[in-house]
């Protein structure tokens, strides 16, 4: 057997190929081609609705694609049920079994797959200690809290040493601090294992803060796949651009104007400096970019101040600014007031227009 | 809710007239059958078993038990092997008819039983050519048995949805071993309590037992009603209704704890 390459020469965990999945009348997934690499933390990130789980599901098993291919580690397995296949999946509400308690849910994989009961009991208590429940082996999971119950359907999955595992947003039923604390967890496990993580989510931060890569999802396709730095810093399409972080659009004559160039343009938020209009010569310095507007809106983060401000020259863009002297005192009195914003022009970035440019980078063919 | 004092006055005492009307009667009737007096003077001024002794050796009743008994166990048998399929059927898969299925499958519970008595006596009798038998009354039995298993299995099945069968055959169990471990084990209490009901029900019923069993085939409900009459069958008659309370009880009290108990207390 040999296994499929990525142009790095890097070996596949999964290959995807023009996988399309249609529900009666409605299309879910609208041909998509994925590859992911071994060892990868690879994160499916798009809207409810936009085909992420369904293909997380075709990988699995669960549903067979309308057309297209699902390769595992370089076999086709698009028509393999779930049991013959080398993946495991973490299912968004855990799934675990109710009747069994916590040990005979870890070890469950091992069961049927005839592991004697000394050498998977032991195994099972491992993946147990591995993931902070030594001592709860003899609960049942209705016994457990949220957070715990994910560590179980996480060591369940775990304990058999899967080629791939497929996570369904494993995150999204707890709360904030303990989704922080997982989302550290996660990737220290990932890394810890060494195996291949195919994850599913549609919180941007977290995708940021754990992917290897991200493909973005829209309308059953994928608009952009890249590292958590190209997908933030050069979305490919004004959806990503909108979907990860804050979208902050100049288009048509506010671009001309602005950066000077025809196109759809976008600059982050953080890298806008917002000064008073009084304040300084008034005019912007030879090496940034500016314009001016009005203040709409002036949200207290904490941390930081977001400000809403309508331009002059028409548009909206949304500044962050630390709140490093300032506090919310002072800020909250910007209401109304005229405002300069200015950013280095390399923090520009241009947003391809979905009619001109395609987004989605043309796959290899299949051989 | 919290009410004020002066409402929950009220409703207690409401709950407790309600309560009193339905338990009090099926109090004096056990009662009654450890009284002393042949004509039942109340209160009781000497309390004994001797009624219950002479029920005992009863062949009548003895009988009477015995074919109850094994009409509520065909009866049952029927309606769990019936009542698991067709609540798979409709929760697990799509088809045509569905719905008019479904509501077809609970209407024999809501039909007037005297109807569907009168139905099962016509076809069985005119239309199938059968001479009633105990078969007969176990099959008709299993009519509105099939109603509650598979109410109660349709109610489990719903509630666990797919998540644990596609996560067992994520883990690498085939169709066979996930029925086996997974599937099978999360519907057993369901099932169960569904028996226990079906059992019960099966046991006191008489309208239906009454149009479709051939003279001489006497459940314990149809025993009663013939020594009523009797001035001097009442002490065995009041014995025999506190047995059939006890039996409709206990098997709706372990029904629902069955209930409760399988899915380890909660869900998750």
């Amino acid at each position: 057997m040999v296994g499929a390459h990525d142009q790095d020469g890097g070996t596949l965990a999964v290959r995807v190929r023009g996988l399309r999945k249609e529900f009666g009348d409605v299309v879910a997934v609208d041909g998509v081609d994925l590859d992911v690499r071994d060892g990868e933390f690879l994160t499916l990130l798009g809207p409810s609705g936009s085909g992420k789980t369904t293909v997380l599901r075709m990988i699995a098993g669960f549903e067979l694609p309308t057309a297209g291919t699902v390769e595992l580690g370089g076999v086709d397995v698009t028509r393999r049920a779930p049991f013959e296949r080398d993946v495991n999946t973490v299912f968004q509400d855990y799934a675990l079994f109710p009747h069994m308690s916590v040990l005979d849910n870890v070890a469950y994989g091992l069961r049927v797959r005839r592991v004697g009961r000394r050498e998977r009991t032991q195994r099972a208590l491992e993946a147990l200690g591995s993931v902070q429940l030594g001592g709860f082996g003899a609960r049942r999971p209705s016994q457990l809290s949220g957070g715990q119950r994910q560590r179980v359907a996480l060591a369940r999955a775990l304990v058999n040493r899967p080629r791939v595992l497929l996570l369904d947003e494993p995150l999204g039923a707890l709360d904030l601090k303990l989704r922080e604390q997982m989302q550290v967890e996660l990737k220290a496990i990932q890394r810890q294992v060494g195996i291949t993580f195919v994850f599913v989510t549609h919180d941007q931060e977290e995708a940021l803060t754990m992917s290897d890569r991200i493909a973005v999802f829209a309308g059953g396709r994928i608009e952009q796949v890249g590292t958590p730095a190209d997908v933030y810093e050069r979305p490919a399409t004004p959806f990503v651009a909108g979907f990860v972080g804050t979208s902050n659009l100049l288009a048509g004559e506010a671009a001309r104007q602005v950066v000077g160039r025809d196109g759809t343009w976008s600059v982050r938020p953080e890298k806008i400096r917002v000064e008073r209009e009084d304040d300084g010569t008034g005019a912007a310095p030879d090496d940034r970019h500016g314009t001016r507007g009005t203040v709409r809106e002036v949200v207290y983060v904490g941390s930081a101040t977001r400000f809403v401000v309508d331009l002059d020259v028409g548009g909206t863009l949304v500044a962050l600014q630390q709140n490093l002297q300032t506090s919310s005192m002072d800020v909250q009195g910007l209401r109304g007031a005229r405002v300069r914003l200015t950013w280095r022009p390399e923090h520009e970035f241009r947003v391809a227009d979905e009619a001109s440019d395609p987004a989605v980078p043309v796959p290899d063919p299949v051989p | 809710m919290r009410g004020s004092r002066r409402a929950r006055w009220t409703f207690g005492a409401m709950m407790a007239l309600g309560l009193a009307f339905v338990y009090v009667p099926l109090v004096v009737i056990v009662i009654n059958s450890f009284n002393a007096s042949t004509v039942f003077a109340w209160p009781p001024k000497e309390l004994t078993t001797r009624w219950w002794v002479e029920t005992a050796h009863n062949p009548s009743v003895r009988a009477a038990v015995v074919t109850s008994v094994e009409v509520a166990v065909v009866a049952t048998a029927v309606a769990l092997v019936l009542g698991t399929l067709l609540a798979f059927a409709l929760a697990r898969y799509r088809f045509f008819g569905q719905q008019a299925m479904s509501l077809l499958v609970v209407l024999p519970i809501a039909l007037p039983g005297i109807v569907t008595a009168l139905a099962f006596r016509t076809g069985f009798r005119t239309f199938l050519g059968l001479e009633l038998s105990i078969w007969t009354v176990a099959i008709a039995h299993a009519t509105f048995c099939v109603v509650i298993v598979y109410n109660n299995a349709v109610a489990r099945l719903r509630r666990t949805g797919l998540a644990p069968e596609e996560a067992s055959m994520d883990l690498g169990a085939d169709g066979f071993t996930t029925f086996r471990l997974v599937t099978f084990p999360l519907l057993r209490g369901a099932m169960l309590a569904g028996a226990l009901l079906a059992f019960g029900l099966s046991f006191d019923e008489i309208v239906v037992t009454l149009f479709t069993a051939p003279p001489g085939v006497t459940t314990l409900p149809i025993w009663i009603f013939q020594n009523l009459q009797r001035p001097n069958q009442a002490p065995v008659v009041n014995v025999v209704a506190a047995v059939l309370v006890l039996v409709s009880v206990v098997p709706i009290y372990l029904s629902q704890r069955v209930a409760g108990e399988s899915t380890g207390g909660g869900r998750i």
